[in-house]
């Protein structure tokens, strides 16, 4: 296999909370990798870290509250991102890893054309000239397919729709045509038909451009969809990771077998789930009070004692190649639980 | 006065009367505008502005005599309001009008240039207070405290005590100087809230650094109350200047500026009120008329009031 593009290891992004009630592990330990031109879908409800781990890559994190544990190791390109210097940071930033936020609605500046804004990356890491760097701009709008690109680029951000939005967003991002491009949930806001059209204009440009694509979201569709690996994340850790074919077939841990469970299917018959949508019980602890032993045990159907007392490491799944599919639970070890399991 | 110096006045009167109407006809087309002129008084404070404004420019030709030549000291002190004197004279047989309007230039211009480095300074120490937070900020709005904590006519009056001559350069920049503290607060404030939204963050994700961050994306959105606190802080500025001078400490006779108009009418208030009087007022339009539009201003750039 080749080297990897990004290798996260052991990531621990703690936030010491206001009222001094103890220190928030929102990502508690992270390890994954993402190749040149894959596409890793990270998955995870609210609050499981996917957010923080994506700005921690670019140690966009607050800081205070929040802080990188020493020890944790981003290395990007042969280089360690968490011990650069800001200046060899922010030629990264945007030039060799782009992102891409969550709410188009708010990631962009109400009092500057979407022109400018397209074209900040190129004249922060190119020193392109104004002229150069406007006729960058409608490249790029061409390229995400926005109609008009010489008029829409004088355009004030609240001029355009959602989609539209996301797609400037997208232009600003791709501009110095980055090596690797993490979207936070690129299309949570938007609509449905919208969500389509961003994500197949995604994989067009990350064909188009060979880069790589971390995805993240809690949309199991999209991942089903898009990615090529898929990372499962739970309370700040990785619980499962695998290729998505193997994932949506084989899914081993209890917190991805309940999350496709949840997602409703126009296959299955309305009678193996009793008339209702499955559902994950209970809800995702806090981040300064994560469980003893294993974080899920609370939620898990699976549990018995060794769960919560004990932490599980990432294991192998038996029928797969080392490596390629992991899991973080102690069914693994003892699979006949499972079966005896109504 | 001559014809030509009434003449050249009506123009002025004129000029204030389409900017006033352009800038009517061109806030009506926005939100924003309209929220602007709903205020009573916001568009004769700019028409009060422009006028000032105007004459000021043209003093040459508004002024029918040298403001500060001595026409006839023996029969022409002190003469009441007339037509060949339209404010009278003073007691050195010095035109009123003619001091009046060159005083414009001197106090607007003090205002406007003190303001200007006040509003600099200000906006520069909140958004990297604000920006940079922990000991930055503990830093500056310690110093921004106590800076509140002097009064300000106390500072500008040692330090024209201390320096003798001291230079009308050095004194506009020490009015701005001492004026930034309040500004620095509204700004802090702003990009307090401004630095966590999205678009920052979006920003240095691009490779933006801190000073593109700051000038580029933090302060043209903390916009309003920069415009805001400046607008007010000229009819400051104007006020001490005239305070100063009132007090004979501040621009240096025999230069006019309206405060020492009225400084140099002071003594004969009793029987020749028109050298004291009309300076005064238009001391009193001007700053009326700069908190008419600063209120306006106020009511126009604030976002919440986007809704009504």
């Amino acid at each position: 296999m080749t080297e990897p593009l990004l290798r996260v290891r052991d990531l621990k992004t703690y936030f010491v909370t206001e009222q001094g009630s103890g220190t928030a592990r929102a990502v508690d330990g992270v390890s994954f990798d993402v190749y040149p031109g894959e596409t890793l879908g990270v998955v995870g409800e609210s609050g499981c870290g996917k957010t923080v781990t994506s700005l921690s890559i670019l140690r966009l994190i607050p800081e205070p509250p929040g802080h990188i544990r020493p020890g944790s190791f981003i290395e990007f390109e042969g280089r360690n991102l968490l011990t650069l210097a800001p200046k060899e940071l922010r030629a990264v930033r945007g030039n060799r890893i782009a992102m891409i936020f969550q709410e188009p609605m708010t990631s962009l500046n109400p009092v500057f054309t979407v022109g400018h804004q397209i074209a900040e990356a190129a004249i922060v890491h190119q020193s392109l000239s104004r002229r150069a760097a406007r006729a960058r701009a409608i490249e790029m709008l061409t390229l995400v397919g926005i109609p008009d690109p010489g008029e829409r680029v004088d355009h004030y951000p609240h001029q355009m729709s959602g989609g539209m939005r996301q797609r400037v967003m997208i232009a600003m991002a791709l501009i110095c045509h980055p090596q690797l491009l993490i979207a936070d949930e690129p299309t949570t806001a938007l609509d449905v038909t919208i969500q389509a059209q961003i994500l197949e204009l995604l994989d067009r440009l990350q064909r188009e451009l060979g880069m790589a694509v971390m995805l993240i979201t809690h949309d199991l569709g999209v991942v089903a969809g898009s990615a090529d690996r898929v990372v499962v994340m739970y309370a700040g850790q990785v619980v499962e990771q695998a290729s998505t074919g193997e994932l949506f077939a084989r899914p081993l841990h209890p917190y991805t077998e309940g999350l496709l469970a949840s997602v409703p299917r126009l296959d299955t018959r309305v009678s193996q789930v009793r008339g209702r949508l499955h559902s994950i019980p209970g809800q995702v602890p806090a981040a300064t009070s994560w469980p003893a032993g294993c974080r899920f045990h609370p939620r898990c159907p699976y549990a018995w004692d060794r769960c919560a007392v004990e932490e599980p490491p990432l294991l192998d799944s038996a029928g797969a190649e080392a490596g390629t599919h992991t899991v973080r639970c102690w069914l693994l070890t003892e699979p006949e639980r499972r079966e005896r399991h109504p | 006065m001559t014809v030509w110096t009434w003449l050249a006045l009506a123009s002025a009167v004129a000029v204030a009367l389409v900017a006033a109407a352009e800038v009517r006809r061109r806030a009506a087309t926005r939100a924003a505008g309209r929220r602007f002129l709903r205020h009573p008084t916001a568009t004769a404070g700019v028409f009060i502005l422009a006028f000032f404004v105007t004459t000021a420019l043209a003093a040459p030709l508004v002024a029918p005599y040298d403001p500060a030549g001595q026409l006839d000291p023996v029969h022409l002190q002190n003469q009441p309001p007339s037509t060949r004197f339209p404010l009278g004279t003073d007691v050195y047989s010095r035109d009123v009008w003619s001091r009046l309007v060159y005083g414009a230039r001197l106090s607007l211009g003090i205002g406007t240039i003190a303001m200007l480095v006040a509003v600099t300074v200000g906006a520069g120490v909140g958004a990297a207070a604000g920006y940079f937070r922990r000991g930055i900020d503990a830093v500056l709005m310690r110093s921004v405290d106590v800076g509140l904590a002097m009064p300000r006519m106390f500072v500008l009056l040692m330090a024209v005590a201390l320096w003798e001559r001291l230079p009308l350069a050095v004194l506009v920049l020490l009015i701005g100087l001492t004026g930034w503290f309040g500004t620095s607060r509204l700004v802090r404030a702003d990009v307090l809230s401004l630095r966590e939204r999205e678009f920052v963050a979006a920003a240095r994700a691009v490779g933006a650094g801190p000073t593109r961050v700051i000038f580029r994306h933090v302060l043209p959105n903390a916009a309003a109350p920069i415009i805001v606190s400046a607008a007010f802080g000229i009819g400051n500025v104007i006020l001490l200047e005239a305070g100063l001078s009132y007090l004979g400490l501040g621009v240096p006779s025999p230069l006019p500026s309206w405060g020492s108009i009225i400084y140099d009418g002071q003594p004969y208030i009793a029987t020749a009120p028109w050298t004291s009087g009309f300076p005064g007022l238009a001391i009193a339009l001007v700053v009326l008329a700069l908190n008419a539009v600063g209120d306006g201003l106020r009511d126009a750039l604030d976002p919440r009031k986007e809704a009504t």
